[in-house]
This record gives C-alpha cells, sequence and structure tokens, in this order.
C-alpha cells in the first residue's frame, strides 16, 4: 500500500522490541466478542489510477457551474480565482501544517490570521474580528448566542431578509439552548417594521443585508430602535464582495458582523468547507468565540504572533467557554486573504463595481421579456423575479435548455407563497453571451 | 578551502552566529504585513472597465475608505512564500500530536477534489445537475456506516466539535421525543476528556457531571453506575480514550447508559486506532462523530476545515439533521426540510464538506478494507514502539500497559530537574521535530501524548526516538540550559503570551506619527 512505509519485516522487528508474540497482543484490550476479521462488504486497495478512474467517473455526473451559463447565488457565488491563490494554498507547509499552538514554528500561519483578521475588521468596518469560524449560517448562530451572553436576555429577532438556512440554523440553536426566537414572515421587498418586534427581552435583531432576496438595507435606523430598548444588532451578509459596493455593518451602527466568506478565494465545492467571517466591537472581545491571533514578542524583542485569549476557549474553560468550537477555517482563510490581498483596495472596488454592472445589465434585459418582473428597487449583484410559471418547475426546464438560471425562492421557502419568484445572481464570470443565452432560453420558457 | 580560498572547516570558522543588518537569517526571511508594504492602488489582479450602467445601489453606495492594501502577483507570491516558509508540516517531518493523527495527505485527493464535476458545483443547483456530488455524499457515508456498524450518517456537521453538538441535538431530540426533555438535563463527561466535550453539552442547556477516570486510566461500569440517576440524558465519552487507551469495559458501560434510559456519544477522535478490528455500532455507542480531517487525512490546512459527519444508532437515526440524501430508483435527491420528519432540523447552510467528503472518500479507496486495517495496526504498532523505546528514561503513567495509536508518558522524570514538559517540547523544535501534545490529557500532570501515526518509516521513528533519549539523557546529565533556552533556532525564540493576552493587539493599526 503506497501510503504505508512499513514492511513486514519491520513490523515483526518493532514487535520484537515491544515484547508482543504477534499485533492482536497490542489490540488485546478490545474483548474478543467485539474484535471483527476486517470490513468484509468494502472493495481492497485501489491503485492511484484506479482511484482517479473512480472519482473522475462521479464528478462527470454533475454539471459543473463553469460549462452553463451560471446565474445561482444565495449564499455561494462562482468568482474568478486568481492562479496565484491556489497555488499557494498547496504549499506543504499551509496546506499541512496543523492549528499554530507551537508558534515558534507556527509564525506563517500566525501572522496570516493577523493579516486575515485585519482585512476582515477593515471590510466590515468593525474593529476586531476573530480568525474564521465554519460557516455564514454557523457564524451568525455563534453571534446569535454571544449576544444573549452580553444582554444576560434570550431572545432573538429575525430579518425575515435573513437567508433561510441561516434562520433555520439560529432557530435549531435557540430551540435546544432553551431559548427564544421570533423570525419575521419572509420579506421580498424589504417592507418589514423590525422595530416594532423589539421588546425589553430582546437580546439581539439578525438582519442580512444585502438579503436573501437582494435588497441591500439601512441598519442604521434599526441599531437605534435596538440600541434605545439594550438589544444587540446583527449584520448578516453572504457576500464579502458586496461590502466592496454597499455600506458596511460597521458605518451603519452593528454590534456583531457576521458572514460567508466563500466568495473571496474560494471555489463552490458543493457548498463546504467555507468559511464563516466575525466580527465585532473591541469591548465585546472576551464574550467572542473562536481562535483569535494576537500581536507579541519573542524572547529577543521581535514582533511575533500567537494564538490569545484562549480563556475564552473550550480547552481552557471547558464548560464555562464562549463555544465548543475548535477547529476553525485556516485554509479557507488563507485563501481569501490572498485573494483580498491580490485585489486591494482598488480591485476590490473594481471588481463590486463589475459585479453590480452585470447584475444591473441583466436586470434590465430580463425585464423587458414579457410577463417578468424584477422585484428589487435596489440590489447589487442579487435580486428577485416573479414569473408567470411555477419556479422550481422554470427552473428545471432551464436547466434542461442548459442554463443555470437561479434559485427558486420555494426550494429553500416551500410555504411562503412565492412559488413564481427566483433569485438571481451575476457575478464578474457572466458575459453578454451569457445573458443573451439566459434571456432567450427564459422566453422560451415561459 | 573552497575555489576562493575562503575557510569551509568548522575550526576554522568563526562559531558564533551574529547579528545581520536585516535581522534576516539566510533562508529565514523576516516579513513584514501586508499593510506595511501594500498599496492602496495596486492591485494583482486585472479588471476590465465595466460597460455604462445605471447603478441601482440608491443610497446603499458605501463611501469612505476601505483601507485595505494591495499587493501585485510576484510581490503577493513572495510575501506568503516566506511566511509559509516559518511552518513545520506534516510533508517536512512528523508531526506527532497526540488527539490530532497528523497523518500524510495524499496530493491525489487535492486532484480529485479540484475537479470541476465536484469544486465547481453550486449547492443550490437542480439536483438533477448535481447527481455526482450525491453520490460521493451517499458512497461515504455507506462506507462510514460499514465502519463504525451504525445505522445511519449525518453528514452536515463541519468539524468534530459541530459533530458532538449534532449528535448531542440528536440525544436532547429523541429525549423530548420520550416527553423527558426537562427530566434528563445531565450528561456525565469523564474527566480526561476533550474540552470541547463540556463545552458541547453546556452549549445546549445541559449541565455537566463529572465521572473519574480509574488508576489504570479507563472509566469504568461502578463510575458510571454511581454517575447515573434519572436526570442524565447521556454519556461522552472517547474511545479509545486520551490517554491512548481502549476503555475495556465499553460494553458494559454502553448497557448500563441503555438501562438507565441514557444516550451513549463517543467521541470518536481516536477512530484511527480501531478502523477494522472493531465496530463501535457493536460495542453499544449510539452516536460518534468522525474527524475526517484525521482519520481519513483531509488536510488540517493550519486548523482547518474539518468535516465530522456523526454515525448514529438506528435509536437515534430518525432525529438526523437535514438535509440528507435519499435514493429515489435511480436518482439520488436531498431531503432538505426537517417539515413532517423527527429531524432535530438544520445545523449549517447547504449540505456539509463537500470537499472534504472527496479527499475522504479518495482516502478510503485508496486504502480498500484491508489498508484501512493495516493503518490502524500500524499505526497502534508505530505508538506501541515509540512507548516501549522510551519507556525507560521517561515516564508513563500505566507502566508498561500497550497503547492504543498515543503513547501517553507524564513529568514523574522530570522531578526535581526544575524543568517542565513544555521545555522538553521546546527543546524538541531545536532537534527538528514539531512537539507531541502538551498538557493533555489533563488528569496526567505534565503530559506528553504521542501519535506517531501510520505514515512514519521506520528508519523516521528510530531517529525521531534517538533524539527524545538524548534530549532525555541531557535531562538527566543537568544541561538545563539546553532546555531552557529552547528554541534557539527556530524562526522565533519563545513568545511573551503573557503580553499577548493583558494587552491584546487583535489587528494592524497605523502607527501614530512620531
Amino acid at each position: 500500500m503506497r501510503y504505508l512505509p512499513l514492511d513486514a519485516s519491520e513490523r515483526e522487528a518493532m514487535l520484537t522490541r515491544i515484547g508482543v508474540p504477534d499485533i492482536d497482543a497490542l489490540f488485546a484490550d478490545i474483548p474478543p466478542e467485539y474484535r471483527i476479521e476486517g470490513l468484509l462488504d468494502m472493495p481492497l486497495a485501489m491503485s492511484e489510477m484506479a482511484v482517479e478512474r473512480a472519482m473522475t467517473a462521479m464528478a462527470r455526473r454533475s454539471v459543473a457551474a463553469g460549462s452553463a451559463p451560471f446565474f445561482l447565488g444565495a449564499g455561494a457565488y462562482r468568482r474568478h480565482i486568481p492562479a496565484s491563490v491556489d497555488h499557494l494554498i498547496q504549499r506543504s507547509e499551509f496546506l499541512t501544517s496543523y492549528t499554530p499552538y507551537q508558534p515558534e514554528i507556527a509564525q506563517g500561519t500566525l501572522q496570516v490570521l493577523f493579516e486575515f483578521q485585519t482585512q476582515v475588521a477593515a471590510l466590515t468596518g468593525m474593529e476586531v474580528a476573530n480568525a474564521s469560524m465554519y460557516d455564514g449560517s454557523t457564524a451568525c448562530g455563534e453571534a446569535m448566542l454571544m449576544a444573549h451572553r452580553l444582554t444576560r436576555r434570550g431572545k432573538a429577532v429575525l430579518s425575515g431578509g435573513v437567508h433561510p438556512h441561516y434562520a433555520e440554523v439560529a432557530a435549531t440553536l435557540a430551540h435546544m439552548a432553551d431559548e427564544k426566537i421570533t423570525r419575521l414572515p419572509p420579506d421580498v421587498v424589504a417592507c418589514e417594521d423590525i422595530a416594532a418586534a423589539i421588546d425589553d427581552e430582546t437580546s439581539c435583531v439578525i438582519v442580512q443585508s444585502p438579503d436573501f432576496f437582494g435588497n441591500p438595507r439601512d441598519l442604521s435606523t434599526i441599531a437605534a430602535a435596538a440600541h434605545a430598548r439594550g438589544a444587540q444588532v446583527i449584520a448578516v451578509f453572504t457576500d464579502p464582495v458586496a461590502l466592496g459596493a454597499v455600506r458596511s455593518p460597521g458605518e451603519m451602527d452593528a454590534d456583531i458582523a457576521v458572514g460567508e466568506g466563500q466568495g473571496l478565494g474560494n471555489a463552490l465545492n458543493f457548498g463546504g468547507p467555507y468559511l464563516g467571517l466575525f466580527a465585532t466591537r473591541m469591548k465585546n472581545v472576551r464574550q467572542m468565540p473562536g481562535r483569535l491571533a494576537g500581536e507579541t514578542v519573542d524572547a529577543e524583542g521581535r514582533r511575533s504572533f500567537v494564538l490569545t485569549l484562549s480563556t475564552r476557549e473550550q480547552h481552557i474553560r471547558r464548560e464555562r467557554a464562549t463555544s465548543n468550537i475548535c477547529t476553525n477555517s485556516g485554509l479557507c482563510a488563507l485563501a481569501f486573504s490572498i485573494h483580498l490581498t491580490l485585489l486591494g483596495e482598488r480591485g476590490l472596488r473594481r471588481l463590486a463595481e463589475i459585479n453590480h454592472a452585470n447584475a444591473v445589465q441583466l436586470a434590465d434585459r430580463l425585464s423587458s421579456i414579457r410577463g417578468v418582473e424584477v422585484l428589487n428597487t435596489h440590489f447589487f449583484n442579487e435580486f428577485t423575479v416573479r414569473t408567470p410559471r411555477p419556479s422550481v418547475d422554470l427552473i428545471e426546464a432551464l436547466a434542461r435548455r442548459g442554463v443555470i438560471g437561479g434559485l427558486p425562492v420555494s426550494r429553500l421557502l416551500p410555504d411562503a407563497g412565492l412559488d413564481d419568484c427566483v433569485i438571481v445572481a451575476s457575478t464578474e464570470v457572466n458575459t453578454d453571451d451569457d445573458r443573451a443565452a439566459y434571456a432567450k432560453a427564459l422566453s422560451e420558457c415561459l | 578551502m573552497n575555489k576562493q580560498g575562503r575557510p569551509t572547516r568548522p575550526e576554522d570558522v568563526a562559531a558564533k552566529a551574529r547579528a545581520t543588518f536585516t535581522g534576516n537569517r539566510a533562508l529565514d526571511i523576516e516579513e513584514a504585513l501586508i499593510f506595511e508594504t501594500g498599496r492602496f492602488d495596486a492591485t494583482g489582479v486585472d479588471l476590465d472597465d465595466p460597460a455604462p450602467f445605471q447603478s441601482r445601489l440608491g443610497p446603499h453606495a458605501r463611501e469612505g475608505a476601505l483601507n485595505l492594501p494591495g499587493l501585485t502577483e510576484p510581490e503577493a507570491l513572495r510575501h506568503y512564500v516566506r511566511l509559509s516558509r516559518d511552518n513545520y508540516s506534516i510533508d517536512a517531518g512528523i508531526y506527532p500530536l497526540g488527539s490530532c493523527t497528523m497523518k500524510h495527505n495524499p496530493r491525489l485527493n487535492e486532484r480529485i477534489a479540484r475537479l470541476p464535476g465536484f469544486a465547481d458545483v453550486h449547492p443550490l443547483q437542480p439536483v438533477s445537475t448535481a447527481q455526482g456530488a450525491l453520490a460521493v455524499i451517499d458512497a461515504l457515508a455507506k462506507a462510514l456506516m460499514t465502519m463504525t456498524g451504525m445505522s445511519a450518517v449525518a453528514m452536515p456537521p463541519k468539524a468534530g466539535a459541530h459533530g458532538e453538538l449534532c449528535g448531542m441535538m440528536a440525544i436532547k431530540a429523541a429525549i423530548e421525543a420520550r416527553g423527558e426533555r426537562e427530566t434528563r438535563r445531565v450528561v456525565l463527561v469523564p474527566d480526561s476528556a476533550h474540552g470541547t466535550n463540556p463545552a458541547t453539552a453546556a452549549l445546549i442547556g445541559f449541565s455537566v457531571r463529572p465521572v473519574p477516570a480509574g488508576e489504570d486510566g479507563n472509566v469504568s461500569v461502578e463510575a458510571v453506575k454511581s454517575a447515573l440517576a434519572p436526570d442524565v440524558a447521556a454519556i461522552m465519552l472517547t474511545n479509545p480514550n486520551t490517554c491512548g487507551l481502549f476503555e475495556r469495559q465499553i460494553a458494559g458501560i454502553a448497557e448500563a447508559l441503555h438501562g438507565a434510559g441514557a444516550y451513549f456519544y463517543c467521541d470518536g477522535a481516536n477512530f484511527n486506532a480501531i478502523v477494522g478490528k472493531t465496530r463501535p455500532g457493536d460495542l453499544g455507542v449510539d452516536a460518534m462523530h468522525i474527524n475526517l480531517h484525521k482519520t481519513f487525512s483531509t488536510p488540517h490546512g493550519g486548523g482547518g476545515p474539518g468535516a465530522g459527519p456523526v454515525a448514529l444508532s438506528s435509536r437515534l437515526a430518525p432525529y438526523a439533521p437535514v438535509p440528507f440524501v435519499a435514493r429515489e430508483g435511480d436518482e439520488l435527491n436531498l431531503v432538505e426540510h426537517a417539515e413532517g420528519t423527527a429531524s432535530f432540523g438544520r445545523m449549517s447552510a447547504f449540505h456539509g464538506q463537500m470537499g472534504m467528503f472527496v479527499r475522504a472518500l479518495s482516502f478510503i479507496l485508496s486504502h480498500g478494507a484491508d489498508g484501512l486495517r493495516q493503518a490502524s495496526e500500524d499505526a497502534v504498532l508505530s505508538a506501541n514502539y515509540v512507548r516501549a523505546c522510551l519507556n525507560d528514561v521517561m515516564s508513563a503513567p500505566f507502566g508498561d500497559r500497550p497503547c492504543m495509536h498515543e503513547a501517553l508518558f507524564d513529568d514523574r522524570w522530570l522531578k526535581d530537574t526544575g524543568l517542565t514538559t513544555l521545555d522538553f517540547a521546546k527543546a524538541m523544535i531545536d532537534e527538528g521535530y514539531h512537539p507531541m501534545t502538551v498538557y493533555f490529557p489533563l488528569i496526567v500532570h505534565g503530559a506528553m501524548l504521542i501519535e506517531p501515526t501510520e505514515s512514519e518509516s521506520k528508519a523516521g521513528l528510530d531517529l525521531f526516538i534517538m533524539t527524545l533519549r538524548y534530549l532525555a539523557f541531557a535531562v538527566k546529565a543537568g544541561d538545563r540550559e539546553r532546555l531552557l533556552s529552547a528554541p534557539v533556532f527556530a524562526p522565533r525564540r519563545r513568545l511573551d503570551e503573557t503580553r499577548a493576552a493583558r494587552q491584546p493587539v487583535l489587528r494592524w493599526t497605523r502607527p501614530a506619527p512620531a
């Protein structure tokens, strides 16, 4: 077996050195009646070529996003990722290292995390960010729990513009932890009155901008209402590139900003691994979940970086920790950070502008088709359209014509009465030909 | 002498390292932060001007500066390559972190994970266009069921601790279905457990009742029985446990729990020791997470991403989270909504760590039934070899008892030397090795937990063992300075961790003008 260096004679010599007659002696603690002879239902070892052949055959059974005009977003975005990003994250020293618990031989990872934290803080307009969470949805759930700790209250109010998966994750956590949650009904055109749902038990208001349906939202007035009642505002976003164009959570007075970072540096990967971004105000840092890299000096006085404030974390604080999280999304955070470094302020601004321009052009094209209505007044790179045909059916029909046309809202919100709505996204990868193909296929399907 | 007549013999060269003007030490380059070298107008990505358009951002446009520096591509390459060279990695040497299973990461798996049919598939594409992705989830789940002997596998959890949360939420849902949610609010956790276990239990409103381990490092049926009461929902027990030992009484513990109406959550962090040797399902486990990044070698990536699918017994399978894959004739479908099922709901967006699933499945296919069993045997053999070869110079808390895939030592052998486990670990760095896990498990004083995995050659193990023996001899010979000052040769000396925590600097800020 190509991955196992020991050979039979070496195994024999090692057993002799240990002083046992055979390998079974080392498994003597397993009661005999529970030992098995092997994994009888599984095939035997395969060569590299054979595995590649088998896995490639599976891969061919899916339609790759890049092979079709592709307009699906809703929390995961197809981006052009510079070639150097994937090259760099595959360097052994990044790919095959562990959590930097021995900082003297892990400054590479630690400095990257420090830079990542600074970038996320700048992007979100917040003061401090952690070294990443699993993904946007779990970061949102952790933010809710953090707000409960900060306010010593146990009720969250969720806007109807929050991504349904994120809302369901928060609802699951709340149900399990015996805490309350108020979910406002799906809010396609951002007209809900969130302030009216806030009371003196409310620990936090969770609002997404741009929201699930593509509407950018002004959180400032919501923040004023929440703060007046002693509640925190958690701002959610699902595409980091949006923050190159729309107002940041920090500017709008949010207390915690959480979001999905996949849209920079990371491929679609059918939903994971992604990375959660998590930022807040410095005064809240000791209630923040997740790892943090901090600056210090070494014994020779040189600037160095180290994991810090770990008394918040499970390996020290156990049941009194701020979270049970241990693993983060280190490599995804590295990809995010490299992509953002390559873009810089100028590149991010330009990238956001192109995303917006492509979405505007698409919206103009689609709304000129008879029966198609764009519901958003304002949007960044994603918007909701209403068509005369049930949307699940429509999207399948478009797929048969080779176009991935967006998300039928009813796939995630089956009971919302939005069966005729589709959420459509456009990023920099879409061309004018893609838009033309979409418009043509859509006219044919209606 | 070399060709230029300069001295090259050691005795002719000035022995003492001197300070350099730059702070660099040859290949070890001091690298500034991107915020110090980058410019706001520099970019490594060329983007075309968009065609003219009318903005639809309305009043929501971001006006102010973002303060994000950019680097051109050559500058960025150099920055990250230089930083990478300050890291230790499994590709460069043994990484014997107990509990972490740092084994070889096959590069085939990286290639396969990047196939467009896996990497470039959106989680919300019509399922008719994502059949290959669902097939991977289905095949991996089936393989994990075979290895664990359990009824179902919940695939969504994104890491080990997330898997714990998944298993404990399934247990809570099952207890709720029995109408005992209000009464069963206690989770038993041995004092040797990973910190994630009590943290997970507390996160969803359980209180934690500790169970002591015995002198032999095992939890006994009697200890569990005396902690059991009608208020107990479950136990969270690691097997093989954090001392590197198989829990000999595990089946009896399971029986006692089930008899008292409680569930058995098994922390599967150490599954690498027993794949193909025994099946947790047969032992009475109700839920167990499997760290794909440990047992099945998806790269650790400097601290993630991981993946933590949870195997469930038939008693808990109905409560598994959404989504899950269901076969409908020749097609695979996704069940994405909990309504109308017993599922406890959703615990993350989308469908789990697909990129890790692909790598893990590729690892499993490569090894096959024979290779997986051999890997577990080699991991256990290597750990016992390390244990046997160091037992005379270090001290093992459980004597000559064979271990599973981790060899545990304590610090009794350092007694009266004024040296600590940490000093020993830092001295290993100077010798070119990543240290073992230190000060864990908490129940062993000054613990040193060595997990060589199956990936090391015998020659590599022998060198590693010899190095630790030299260091142990240095301790015994009173060469304290070697350990106290270590590391000397690493990119950094020991760090001031107190300062980092007392005056936290968690982001770069522009220095005030002088």
